[in-house]
């Protein structure tokens, strides 16, 4: 009796099989992830040192990056610093990105409404493959469409090139459009279906419960959705590249060749030696793109948490 | 003002409008790139190679280099991508490790692919003196690929009903072993969806790519399949341009004198596979899961 | 063994009332001492010290919520990471609640069968033979053989033999529910579990069921969670009450159900509860 108690517990003390495919696949899987951490810090590294080279070893100093209005690192100006103002990038950046999500929310939300609110069936049937039809097209091909159809038609219209901010807006808006709408659908579904029919119980039109009910909220969410349209606005390289007419000058008007950070980056990487000051200066471009995109994160963060408190 | 009724007709009239817009857009975007260039499609323009300076070129190695280069990333991303959604589907606890890991997933997920094409050519091309090469371009495509693969392969694991995990424990499988052998295989159909799509992605990027696998395309022989031959469609050290790099190489260079044709049939193409990947992903999806599910 | 609190008379009713089983041709293959089962820093079990006689079944009944699951899932670990576990689960004068417990190698000899069926998405024949291949049976002889038994046990092979390559998602509830036990009894374990096995099924699946662990007592001891009272009754030797996390009355099933000691118990049984 004892002899066979004992017998049992060794048998069900041994390290099985399992237990010993069990810490071999927490080590193997564990280890990918910890591959993807290593690549986001590698990155973020990299980047940053390369960025930061401008200042600390070229001793431009910082303000002068960020508020400098002429770009032109190979040449020094009249003092004898190099011309490194990104200002014109930034600036070319920031207003694409604005413009692009001042012109997509409303469509995006609107559409959005009319998929979930108003004609589910069409939403679903329509709409729903359309936007994932939109996402699915390559940016390179939204640049080309922009530089055959969207320049010459602003070249007709306003004069000049037709490269410039306006050009690019309208590329944008497009590439955006089907992000915003797709996201702003999933912070309308999240609206719980009681809140639609306590409001039409009371007497409200359909348009009186989504425009003070649904809308409201779901405001966290559409703020999520337009913030992400704008982190791949502000991130989106070849296809503003295309159209916007790559001139390092502050954008005079919406119809004068202007750049942004990625479209910079895009045509003067290749042209720079690494290591020279030209080459540094648009790794601190690049390091912008990069805060700009953690910024983005944390504002999308931030109104989670807020649309959490709520 | 409006009475309250004619406001909330005009507004869902406006909604129509808008939603029809949209849809319009599509049309436009899809009626231009088809209309402008199905004509160009030819078996010649899909096989012969580039011309720099002359007509009549066509994007044979482009193409084929964009499918090499897709299957390697997908080689790469795909068992890294699983690897990560396991852990964070079965062993991930809720503590700040594991928001921390996913926070920095989501950043790799938002970052422009730009930045990541740029680092490539930092480490890949420069530090690790792989030159412009294929391999190069697919490490690119791989960290550009990873946040988005591993989430919806965590998410389509989490479609699968606990209870089949439960069932699995029950019958003395490891967690390990109930994950793979019992909630993975369900799952596959849609994780197989989920790459397909991907592989959409991947196929139409260039950003990540004009810095890492380069923006020449040196001409191939198709009949030389030893990898370490310098013309070989395998070897893993050449230049490779992809058709989305061509689009935006030969227009931002101008030096193509049918460029614009060349563009419009590689815009086609690119679009044409996209499409075609994602119903193969919807197709193949749903008829895994009827296989599985059927009697 | 008679481990009741108090013996009092049968006018005034108990608070508790434990009696353990003790019956020499069938003797305690599991029992659980200082039992207490903590979801976080909430009870949800504090007094569920039983003893289960082998080749026996015992109904574990009691409103929802009371934590009959919840004891039910600690005895084969199933709470592990769950729930914080305490106290001794003796399995064959073995305490199989130490952290140096290999629990797959314990599971396979204490077997659980949930409350919806759960076939997985392979085949009804890749259902069964899949923990045995993994486990190093890869013989096809020997796994033909194996299937054939265990779906035999469960009264299902008359009804699949010819579709054991088809997949298990498509059978009805009360077939997949009994794929779940050929599935379970196929890695020969010594206890099987069930929770509430037959809740999703039609009566007729039902009846079959009960019908299937009457014949499985012989090999199998079992313990089952059941809503349902004249279950209990129909199949099982002995029933413990639970209420609130406390096991209020354990004795043999007639006991509880003609004679219940605790007002609680009675309550329940004869359908007055709540
Ligand atoms: N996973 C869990 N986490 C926290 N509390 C739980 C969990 N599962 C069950 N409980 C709680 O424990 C108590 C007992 O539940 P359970 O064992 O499921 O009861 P029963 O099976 O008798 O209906 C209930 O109060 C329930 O809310
Ligand atoms: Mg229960």
């Amino acid at each position: 009796m004892m002899k066979s108690t004992q017998q049992l517990e060794q048998q069900l003390k041994r390290h099985s099989k399992a237990a010993k495919l069990e810490i071999w696949g927490k080590v193997v899987s564990f280890s990918a992830l910890i591959l993807i951490v290593a690549v986001v810090v590698g990155i973020i590294g990299f980047v940053a040192s390369k960025g930061l080279a401008t200042f600390f070893t070229n001793h431009v100093s910082l303000w002068d990056f960020l508020s400098g209005k002429s770009w032109n690192p190979g040449v020094t100006d009249a003092n004898g610093k190099p011309e490194v103002g990104a200002l014109p990038m930034i600036m070319g950046s920031f207003l694409i990105t604005v413009l692009s999500a001042i012109v997509a929310t409303p469509f995006a939300i609107g559409t959005a409404v009319f998929m979930n609110e108003i004609s589910p069936n069409k939403g679903a049937k329509i709409l729903q493959p359309v936007t994932e039809l939109l996402v699915g097209i390559p940016s390179v091909v939204y640049g080309f469409i922009g530089l055959s159809v969207v320049v010459p038609a602003t070249r007709a219209i306003f004069g000049g090139s037709g490269f410039g901010i306006l050009s690019g807006t309208c590329v944008l808006f497009v590439m955006i459009l089907p992000t915003v709408t797709s996201m702003s659908v999933d912070a309308l579904r999240a609206v719980p279906r009681y809140y639609r029919e306590a409001s039409l119980a009371l007497g409200a039109t359909q348009w009186q419960t989504i425009y003070k009910v649904v809308l409201r909220a779901a405001t966290p969410g559409l703020m999520t959705a337009v913030v992400f349209g704008m982190a791949r606005a502000f991130g989106e390289a070849l296809a503003v590249q295309m159209v916007i007419g790559n001139a390092a000058l502050m954008p005079g008007s919406l119809v004068d060749p202007s750049s942004t950070l990625t479209s910079v980056l895009t045509t003067g990487i290749g042209n720079t030696v690494m290591g020279s000051l030209q080459n540094n200066a648009l790794w601190s471009l690049a390091l912008v793109l990069l805060l700009m995109s953690l910024v983005f994160n944390l504002i999308v963060r931030l109104i989670g948490r807020k649309g959490r408190l709520q | 003002m409006m009475n309250p009724k004619t406001q909330n007709k005009v507004a869902i009239g406006t909604l129509y409008g808008v939603a029809g817009l949209v849809v319009l857009i599509l049309l436009a975007l899809l009626g231009y790139i088809l209309v402008s260039g199905l004509p160009q499609l030819s078996w010649h323009f899909l096989t012969a190679p580039a011309k720099a300076f002359l007509k009549g070129g066509g994007v044979g190695v482009q193409l084929y280099n964009s499918f090499y280069l897709l299957i390697l990333a997908m080689l790469i991303s795909f068992p890294i991508a699983l690897g990560a959604a396991i852990y964070l589907y079965e062993y991930a606890k809720d503590n700040w490790v594991t928001t921390t890991i996913r926070t920095a997933i989501e950043i790799l997920s938002s970052l422009p692919s730009v930045v990541v094409g740029l680092f490539g050519f930092l480490f890949f091309v420069v530090k690790l003196r792989l030159g412009f090469s294929i391999l190069s371009g697919a490490f690119a495509l791989t960290f550009f690929n990873l946040p988005l693969l591993t989430r919806s392969i965590e998410d389509s694991l989490r479609t699968i009903d606990t209870t089949q995990r439960e069932g699995g424990l029950a019958l003395g499988l490891s967690r390990w072993e109930a994950v793979t052998r019992v909630i993975l295989p369900a799952a596959v159909p849609s994780i197989l969806t989920g790459v397909i799509l991907s592989a959409g992605r991947v196929f139409g990027e260039a950003a990540a790519l004009i810095y890492t696998a380069g923006q020449s395309a040196p001409a191939l022989d198709f009949t030389d399949w030893n990898p370490f031959n310098i013309s070989s469609p395998l070897n893993p050290m050449r230049p490779a341009e992809t058709l989305a790099v061509h689009i935006w190489k030969i227009n931002s260079e101008g030096i193509m004198p049918d460029a614009k044709a060349i563009s419009s049939g590689s815009s086609a193409v690119l679009v044409l596979a996209i499409l075609l990947f994602n119903f193969a992903a919807r197709y193949l999806g749903k008829r895994l899961y009827k296989r599985l599910t059927s009697a | 063994m008679f481990l009741s609190n108090d013996v009092q008379g049968n006018t005034e009713m108990l608070e508790r009332h434990i009696v353990q089983p003790a019956d020499a041709e069938h003797p305690t293959i599991l029992s659980t001492e200082d039992l207490h089962v903590y979801y976080g820093k909430k009870e949800a079990i504090s007094e569920g010290d039983l003893r289960f006689a082998s080749n026996q079944i015992t109904a574990l009944i009691g409103p929802s919520g009371s934590g009959k699951s919840t004891f039910l899932r600690s005895l084969n670990r199933m709470n592990d990471r769950i729930a914080t576990v305490t106290g001794r689960i003796m399995y064959r004068g073995v305490d199989i609640n130490q952290p140096s417990i290999d629990v797959y190698e314990m599971r396979r000899r204490v077997g659980m069968v949930f409350q919806r069926p759960n076939p997985f998405a392979k085949s009804i024949y890749d259902n069964i033979a899949f923990a045995l291949r993994l486990r190093g049976t890869t013989d096809k002889h020997e796994l033909d053989e194996i299937v054939e038994t265990s779906l035999k046990q469960a009264a299902l092979w008359n009804q699949v033999k010819d579709d054991l390559n088809k997949s298990a998602l498509a059978l009805s509830g009360g077939q997949a529910q009994r794929l779940c036990i050929a599935r379970a009894i196929a890695v020969k374990p010594d206890i099987l579990l069930l929770d509430e096995p037959a809740s999703a099924l039609d009566p007729v699946s039902t009846s079959q069921l009960e019908d299937t662990l009457l014949e499985l007592k012989q090999n199998y001891s079992i313990i089952i969670v059941t809503h349902n009272m004249q279950q209990a009754g129909r199949i099982s030797e002995y029933t413990a009450f639970f209420n609130q996390g406390r096991v209020l009355e354990y004795d043999t099933t007639s006991h509880i159900f003609t004679n219940p000691q605790v007002q609680i118990t009675s309550d329940y049984v004869s359908g007055n509860f709540g």
